[in-house]
């Protein structure tokens, strides 16, 4: 008997020290990342979301001690310009992706029939499969193809129509330099793209699972289809929309490679309008590689790690409020059936 | 929705106001409100169907004229004509990712699952949430500061495949855990009754019939892992040559690298035509990965009903 017991509690034990690996692993990433930040947070202070401007200081000359860290000669980081940049493009992403995700939702569970449903919802489903490199490429293959005779591409002449029509060009942040295609409004399109489909297989899923009761109740009523899911079933799974949107905006806070590719890589500046060049944090981190490496006094990584931390917790608090949410969704609906 | 009239408080008789004409166009509201609603809602999924195709043919079209057998059978380093070392370092990469990912992910899910009253279970579960939502570039730059930077591995292979393990596991843990928490009660409890302990029950009852929910997981990941470019950059490098076979110290070639080295080195000749078929590969791969995992999941779902 007592072997049995040893048995089945050695299996139990294994299982849970292996299982273990993964929360082990995301307190190392958090603690580690601290660690080895905290000279840099000491050194740049509150001055780094305040201010902006990304200079790694002179690599030439040797290091020297500023604020108690050995630091090159000159080095001075702000990143408001990238916290900015990211907030931007991902509220943009997510104005764009919220009516067309919910929209496409509403088709795929009212309109599509079951049977093919799942075939027909593969076609946005594959938008959140492919490669974010792939975006990326497809981007500048968009915003860089068709050049008309004066080089213009037909991503900056959209630009240029939106910047030049009448009932946009009033409105703050729209008119203005249109830019190169390289900016802000091609990364919050391509992150739209990206982020869509989360919206949409969620919100269908949620559409589907609604009891027909309710359904049913609305149409007596007098109310039409569409009323009927404006008013009846799109209310009462906005838990499940606002989830979505939340967990896709936490997706496209971290999205790096397709907006490195197409935000035109701003560097210290704030962007003035909807066509200007940006930095995300995420695509910043990526870009600074080289830097990085060149920089002496090691003050360049952990200035990058500390722009790590801050958009880890914003992710993790995204991410959290998203679950929250959701999971409150699901034990409301339990507690009704 | 029509508007509730009361009557006046005079008490006089009701009588509807505006008669047969309020009522036309209330009516006509409502069916401009109708189709323009099942319009936008047409118009948002067949756009974004639309977008999708568009970006395969895209991929296609470009890749396809890309395409040639050098690609396949010579390194980058040679005249910059074939991506050998990145379908190479692709294999190694994801199948180490894969190595690491499936036992300690599956084992995580099937404790989340078996044993879900647990405080460890529920600790499990979260963090495996939280973990799903860490972007790749943080998890890439903490491999490079702990692994490439503090622990010395320069940019290599292990740190590349530990980096996406990692990010693998949240998603193998979650499937294994949904997959495991199908399986009807009364298995376990057949199992049990015929004398099996934890470890029986698990592995030969639960598991074998959660198999497929399990394999949707493994392939989940491995299709993050194959297209993944942020976690890479920073941990495993790039590199022209065929893999040294070495695990420290040397950083290797993939698929995603090479389109995005295009980016970083737009003068190479070749690099261009590089890239293009290097993305038509990673599609096709990421693609092909994710319609088996839904042929499976669906096999799966149609011997239950």
């Amino acid at each position: 008997m007592a072997g049995i017991l040893r048995r089945v509690f050695a299996f139990r034990t294994w299982l849970a020290i292996a299982g273990g690996v993964l929360p082990v692993s995301l307190v190392i990433i958090f603690g580690f990342l601290v660690i080895y930040a905290w000279p840099a947070i000491g050194f740049n202070g509150l001055d780094f979301l305040t201010q902006n401007g990304w200079d790694p200081g002179d690599n030439y000359s040797s290091p020297v001690m500023l604020r108690g860290v050995m630091a090159s000669p000159g080095a001075h980081f702000g990143v408001l310009f990238l916290i900015v940049g990211t907030l931007c493009s991902v509220i943009l992403a997510v104005a764009i992706a919220y009516p067309f995700g919910v929209a496409a939702a509403v088709f795929l569970a009212e309109i599509v029939p079951g049977a093919i449903r799942s075939f027909v919802s593969f076609f946005v489903e594959l938008l959140a499969a492919v490669p974010s490199v792939v975006f990326g490429l497809w981007g500048i293959g968009v915003i860089s193809a068709f050049p008309d005779k004066a080089g213009v591409t037909a991503f900056q002449h959209v630009c240029n129509w939106i910047v030049a029509t009448p009932p946009f060009e009033w409105i703050p942040f729209v008119g203005g330099d249109p830019g190169n295609g390289y900016g802000l409004l091609a990364a919050g399109v391509i992150l739209a793209f990206m982020i869509v489909p989360l919206i949409t297989s969620t919100v269908r899923d949620a559409l589907i699972a609604q009891p027909a009761a309710l359904r049913e109740a609305s149409v007596a009523l007098g109310a039409r289809r569409f009323e009927t899911i404006v008013k009846v079933l799109l209310p009462s799974v906005r838990p499940v929309t606002i989830g979505a949107t939340i967990l896709a905006t936490g997706r496209a806070l971290g999205e790096t490679m397709a907006v490195l590719m197409v935000c035109g890589n701003a560097l210290g500046v704030l962007p003035k309008n909807l066509f200007a060049p940006i930095s995300t944090m995420a695509s910043f981190i990526a870009s600074q590689l080289d830097s990085a490496g060149a920089d002496t006094s090691g003050l360049v990584v952990k200035s990058l790690a500390e722009v790590a931390i801050i958009l880890g917790l914003m992710s993790l608090v995204v991410n959290t409020g998203a679950r929250v949410l959701l999971a409150m969704q699901t034990a409301s609906q339990r507690e009704r059936t | 929705m029509t508007v509730v009239q009361t009557t006046p408080s005079g008490g006089a008789p009701f009588k509807p106001q505006g008669g047969r004409q309020t009522n036309s166009l209330l009516m006509l509201r409502r069916n401009v409100g109708e189709w323009v609603g099942w319009a936008w809602a047409a118009f948002a999924f067949l756009g974004l169907a639309l977008i999708m195709v568009l970006i395969l043919a895209w991929v296609c079209q470009t890749g396809l004229g890309a395409l040639k057998p050098a690609v396949f059978t010579e390194p980058s380093s040679k005249g910059n004509g074939g991506l050998l070392n990145a379908i190479e370092g692709t294999l190694v990469i994801s199948l180490g990712a894969l190595l690491i990912a499936t036992p300690f992910g599956m084992a995580a899910g099937i404790y989340a699952s078996e044993f879900k009253t647990t405080i460890w279970a529920s600790v499990i579960r979260f963090l495996s949430d939280i973990l799903v939502g860490v972007p790749s570039i943080v998890m890439g730059y903490v491999g490079y500061v702990i692994m490439v930077v503090t622990l010395g591995w320069k940019q290599s292979v292990l740190a590349a495949c530990v980096t996406l393990g990692v990010i693998s596991l949240p998603y193998v843990c979650r499937t294994t855990e949904l997959a495991l928490r199908q399986v009807p009660m009364n298995l376990r409890e057949a199992g049990f009754a015929i004398g099996g302990g934890d470890a029986t029950v698990i592995l030969r009852v639960v598991l074998p019939s959660a198999l497929p929910g399990v394999m949707t997981g493994i392939l989940l990941a491995l299709s993050i892992s194959v297209g993944e470019t942020a976690p890479l950059i920073y941990t495993a490098g790039y590199s022209n040559y065929m893999w040294d076979g070495k695990l420290f110290n040397s950083p290797i070639g993939y698929l995603t690298g090479a389109i995005w080295n295009l980016y970083n080195d737009q003068t190479t000749p070749g690099a261009a035509q590089l890239a293009y078929a290097a993305a038509f590969l990673v599609t096709m791969l990421v693609l092909g990965i994710n319609i088996i995992a839904r042929v499976i999941l669906r096999g799966q779902q149609a011997a239950r009903a």
